[in-house]
């Protein structure tokens, strides 16, 4: 038996719409959050993560009320995140129905809320985000969406984010995020290769293509995707039937 | 019939709610001595730690009912930490007794792979599974935990592997208990939790 690779959709929101821009500039609509979430429980998706960019502390409460709307529709897992940065923060998330947390620039400020949410959920509801930059020959961490560094080295970082008590790394590659060119294979490979937890690869998909190489030649136990799904360029289900027939164990609905 | 959830404050008890009311199943939260032992149906959920889970049940002083009701026959389903309870012992914390209900000891699984076993597997089920009956046997169920019970012969109605061979679900008289989440396995899932449903009526 063989763990089945994961397809995640990703719901950027501003808080309660699900949008999509570059670098926080020209955001667009792109759908409601419940809505596409039903879809793709539906269509055959194994998680569902959803993220609040904005992440503004007077706008929580409409997050915290999309992550009820959107764990109401679905049967499968659901992580949330943008903006924890306490305990409190988490456990208002999950008391709003999400069985995982994420963490991105609050784990690289505080390394210790790692442990703290780790003690309170386990270490599988606590998902290590890492957006990463290829630089001079080695992979540098980026918080606040992929602009500022922080000069600590990726592989070492997510290490340590484990050791920490993280059960999972979601990976983003800032350099293909929203390029549509593919996952960094290379980048995925290194980290997964060196974590002892699955590592969900992020930014760059668009073909079907991108999929089999991040999960044959990146050794991704999970790949995410956002427009590719919401705007119907490519469906979940045809999605995973080419990953079967590609050879690649995925789950399809009943 | 009502499904009365064992309201711990360790388990994520409103996704179990939700996927109840999914297959129009009536359940109520229950969180007192005298709550569990007024219940016809219980049901443990249970993620995170072991010892949150054993330490939630003793603070409230929910053992003694608990153990009581399923000793008395009222059918029991314990998922993911709730099936983990179910043993004596568990090496996440092994100064900690179980519930004690079926023998044996919790442990980990092995570091040859990648843990927490996280994601869609599936599972070898016996031909007699009571919880798996009408499941297709290709069927792939959600699973996030990194201790596991070995395979124990005559109660496990199906076994998974991930670096080792695990009881993915138990099944001995009125005692039920899965490995996986049925409330997070989609259609799977439901059926399973749908087959509970009719066990228990």
């Amino acid at each position: 038996m063989t763990l089945a690779r994961r397809i995640i959709p990703c719901l950027d929101t501003d808080g309660a719409r699900v949008v999509k821009g570059v670098n926080f500039v020209g955001l667009r609509d792109a759908g409601d959050p419940a809505e596409l979430a039903a879809r793709y429980n539906a269509e055959g998706a194994d998680e569902l993560i959803v993220l609040d960019i904005a992440a503004s502390r007077d706008r929580r409460p409409t997050f915290l009320d999309t992550i009820r709307r959107v764990a109401a529709e679905l049967a499968i897992p659901l992580t949330a995140g943008g903006g924890i940065r306490t305990l409190e923060d988490a456990r208002a998330v999950v008391r709003a129905g999400a069985d995982k947390i994420t963490v991105n620039t609050a784990a690289v400020e505080q390394p210790e809320l790692i442990s703290q949410l780790s003690e309170e959920f386990g270490a599988q509801a606590v998902v290590l985000a890492i957006d990463a930059k290829c630089e001079a020959g080695h992979w540098d961490v980026r918080i606040r969406g992929g602009r500022d560094s922080v000069h600590l080295e990726a592989i070492g970082w997510a290490l340590q984010g484990v050791e920490l008590g993280a059960g999972e790394i979601l990976l983003t590659s800032v350099d293909r995020d929203g390029t549509q060119s593919g996952f960094d294979v290379p980048l995925t490979a290194a980290i997964s290769h060196s974590v002892s937890v699955p590592v969900i690869a992020s930014g760059g998909a668009k073909l079907p293509e991108h999929f089999v190489q991040v999960f044959r030649d990146g050794a991704a136990d999970a790949a995410l995707a956002a427009s590719i799904f919401h705007h119907n360029t490519q469906s979940i289900r045809s999605l995973k039937q080419f990953l079967s027939q590609s050879g690649i164990p995925v789950r399809f609905p009943c | 019939m009502i499904i009365t959830l064992i309201d711990h404050g360790a388990g994520n008890v409103a996704s179990v709610e939700r996927a109840l009311a999914r297959i129009g199943a009536q359940s109520v939260r229950a969180s007192t001595p005298s709550g569990i032992a007024n219940a016809t149906t219980l049901l443990l959920p249970g993620v995170g730690h072991f010892s949150a889970l054993i330490r939630a049940l003793d603070e409230q002083a929910l053992r003694q009912p608990l153990l009581e009701a399923i000793a008395r026959g009222v059918p029991f389903l314990g998922i993911c930490l709730g099936l983990q309870a179910l043993y004596e012992s568990s090496d996440e914390a092994p100064a900690l007794r179980g519930l004690a209900v079926l023998p044996g000891r919790v442990s980990a699984l092995p570091p040859t792979v990648k843990l927490p076993h996280m994601g869609w597997n599936r599972v070898n089920a016996a031909a007699n599974s009571r919880l798996l009956r009408g499941i297709p046997t290709d069927s792939y169920f959600y699973f996030a935990h990194s201790f596991a019970v070995s395979d124990t012969g005559r109660t496990t109605a199906a076994n998974c592997e991930h670096g080792a061979t695990f009881a993915a679900v138990i099944e001995q008289g009125n005692i039920f208990a899965t490995q996986f989440h049925p409330e997070k396995s989609g259609d799977a899932g439901a059926l399973l939790l749908r087959n509970f449903v009719s066990l228990a009526a």
